[in-house]
């Protein structure tokens, strides 16, 4: 070995000369961030990632203690929470990341939406962005019957059914989902078996080629912003990805430690009452606050509408418009251009004013 | 790859090759429907040949209070028993024909409702405000001396 050469550098060149790190970090350095007013969202994708991680350690923590069987699941996180030193605490953090995961996400997925960031040639990038959204939720969903009480029971078995509105092949779908004709025991250990081991794989896969895409096509300019740059009237400058812009980005981080923890410490989450199958639903129930706009609709919604069950149509207008967020890079065809993107832009903000007071009416009555 | 039939060797190649692809083509196919058809049925729960009910005897139900309700098993499924301000006994599956909350009796309005999404029944079980589209389940009852005997109507 040569003298003088710094452990450090010695142990880099070793390892680079085996796995050429250099290329990697080429890689990583080539993607340049541009900076401009519309800069700060750029956070909000890498803020989702690291709350993920912390799911993905705090869980496996929580896999060493909990007890997914409808007898035993709500006594052993009630231990996890009073026995297992700082357990209170990684359940929380668990919990309390769960939700700032999914704020995180939506303000990311209204971000790019309004940007038009999906636009060519960031299609795929989008449409994989998409399909996490919906497995992170689903993560939500699982997630939250694992404790097996009250409200967790009868938000699985409302949410469940809905899935038995879905044409053809819906009945099926329920049974699929809940491991028999009912919410019960089986659900639970169906549901654990998504939370921790499908949703994970698929999660790290399709995040895996979420972020490829994003290295590699850099990120997107704003319109305006472009436009203003190309005309020479107001040129964009760029910051490398790394380390300069991924130091940024570990800053944004430790605001979400900061608050996750804040938050973790002085509230912790609470358990509730065990589920009892046999229990009427208690007054005031209410899913997690990122179904609440869904539920209220279902709340408002009349039972029939031209001679239709009315939870029938409330949850098809859901499904049209996930579609619709689904395909939008491919219906909003020349953003560039000025043309239609004025009825995208409309749409957008009618969906997020709508997820907005919905959501508030649903916490008001 | 170029699938555009050559001069010269094309009459025999051609034929070859999409028996070929052919065989390869429907192997895979196999293969897949092989793999995934067990893996589909593994995930379909069995039906548990549970034995349908047909009645239930609830201990003492009668001393039920008048204009009150009760959430009794009825096999493995929740139902309710009912007395009504006239002291009447009446019962219904408590599983609410909206997305299958269990309901509750609400002493102030003397009616079935169900918290989830509000769903209000009268107390003959028909949905009467909120989501429900269709009426509760409605079962017999007859009293047995101190106990009451709900079965399916
Ligand atoms: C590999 C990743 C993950 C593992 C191994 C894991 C594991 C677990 C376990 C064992 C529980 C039950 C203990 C408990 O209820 O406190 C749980 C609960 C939960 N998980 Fe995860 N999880 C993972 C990722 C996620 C993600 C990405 C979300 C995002 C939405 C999430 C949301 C939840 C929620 C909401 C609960 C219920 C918390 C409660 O009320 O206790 N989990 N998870
Ligand atoms: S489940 Fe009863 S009103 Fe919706």
């Amino acid at each position: 070995m040569a003298r003088g050469k710094g452990l450090s550098t010695t142990l880099y060149e070793w390892i680079d000369e085996r796995v050429q790190l250099e290329s990697l970090i080429h890689f990583m350095s080539k993607k340049a961030v541009p900076q401009h007013r519309h800069s700060v969202w750029y956070y909000f994708g890498g803020m989702t990632l690291f709350l993920f991680f912390v799911q993905v350690g705090t869980g496996i923590l929580l896999t060493m203690y909990y007890r997914p069987s409808a007898e035993e699941a709500y006594e052993s996180v009630q231990f996890i929470m009073t026995e297992v030193r700082f357990g209170w605490l990684i359940r929380s953090i668990h919990s309390w990341s769960a939700n700032l995961m999914i704020a995180t996400m939506f303000i990311h997925l209204f971000s790019v939406y309004f940007l038009k960031s999906y636009r060519k040639p960031r299609e795929l990038t989008w449409v994989t962005g998409f399909g996490l959204f919906a497995l992170v939720l689903a993560f939500g969903f699982s997630g939250y019957l694992l404790p097996w009480n009250e409200l967790s029971f009868f938000a699985t078995k409302v949410g469940t059914e809905i899935a038995g509105v879905v044409p053809f092949v819906g009945k099926f779908m329920v049974r699929l989902l809940r491991g028999g004709d009912d919410v019960t025991g089986a659900t639970l250990s169906r549901f654990y078996g998504f939370h921790i081991a499908i949703l994970p794989g698929m999660v790290t896969l399709i995040l895996t080629i979420h972020v490829v895409l994003v290295q590699r096509l850099g990120m997107s300019v704003p319109i305006g912003v472009e436009k203003a740059a190309v005309s020479g009237q107001k040129p964009t400058r760029d910051v490398p990805f790394f380390p300069n812009f991924f130091l940024h980005d570990l800053l944004g981080w430790y605001v979400v430690i900061a608050v996750l923890a804040a938050l973790a410490a002085l509230m912790p989450w609470e358990l509730g009452k065990k589920a009892d199958l046999f229990a009427p639903a208690p007054a005031g129930i209410r899913p997690e606050w990122y179904f609440v706009y869904m539920f209220q609709t279902l709340k408002f919604i009349p039972a029939k509408i031209l001679g239709m069950d009315g939870e029938v149509l409330g949850i098809m207008a859901f499904g049209i418009g996930g579609l619709f967020l689904f395909l939008v890079p491919f219906l909003d065809r020349d953003p560039a251009h000025h043309r239609r993107t004025r009825l995208f832009s409309g749409i957008g903000v009618f969906i997020v004013v709508y997820i907005i007071v919905l959501t508030i009416v649903g916490y008001r009555v | 790859m170029n699938t555009q039939p050559t001069q010269g060797s094309s009459s025999t190649a051609t034929p070859r090759r999409s028996f070929l692809n052919f065989l390869l083509s429907t192997s895979i196919g196999a293969s897949i429907v092989a793999i995934f058809y067990p893996v589909m049925k593994y995930l379909t729960p069995p039906k548990t040949g549970e034995p349908a009910t047909a009645s239930v005897v609830i201990p003492k139900g009668t001393e039920l209070k008048n204009n009150s309700g009760q959430i009794f098993k009825f096999g493995s499924k929740p139902g309710i028993l009912v007395r009504t301000p006239d002291g009447e006994f009446r019962a219904f599956s408590a599983i609410c024909t909206h997305l299958e909350c269990t309901v509750q009796y609400k002493k102030e309005t003397s009616q079935i409702w169900c918290a989830c999404h509000n769903g209000v029944y009268d107390l003959s079980g028909r949905n009467v405000s909120g989501p429900p589209p269709r009426p509760l389940e409605n079962f017999k009852v007859n009293l047995r001396g101190e106990d009451v005997v709900v079965s399916k109507g």
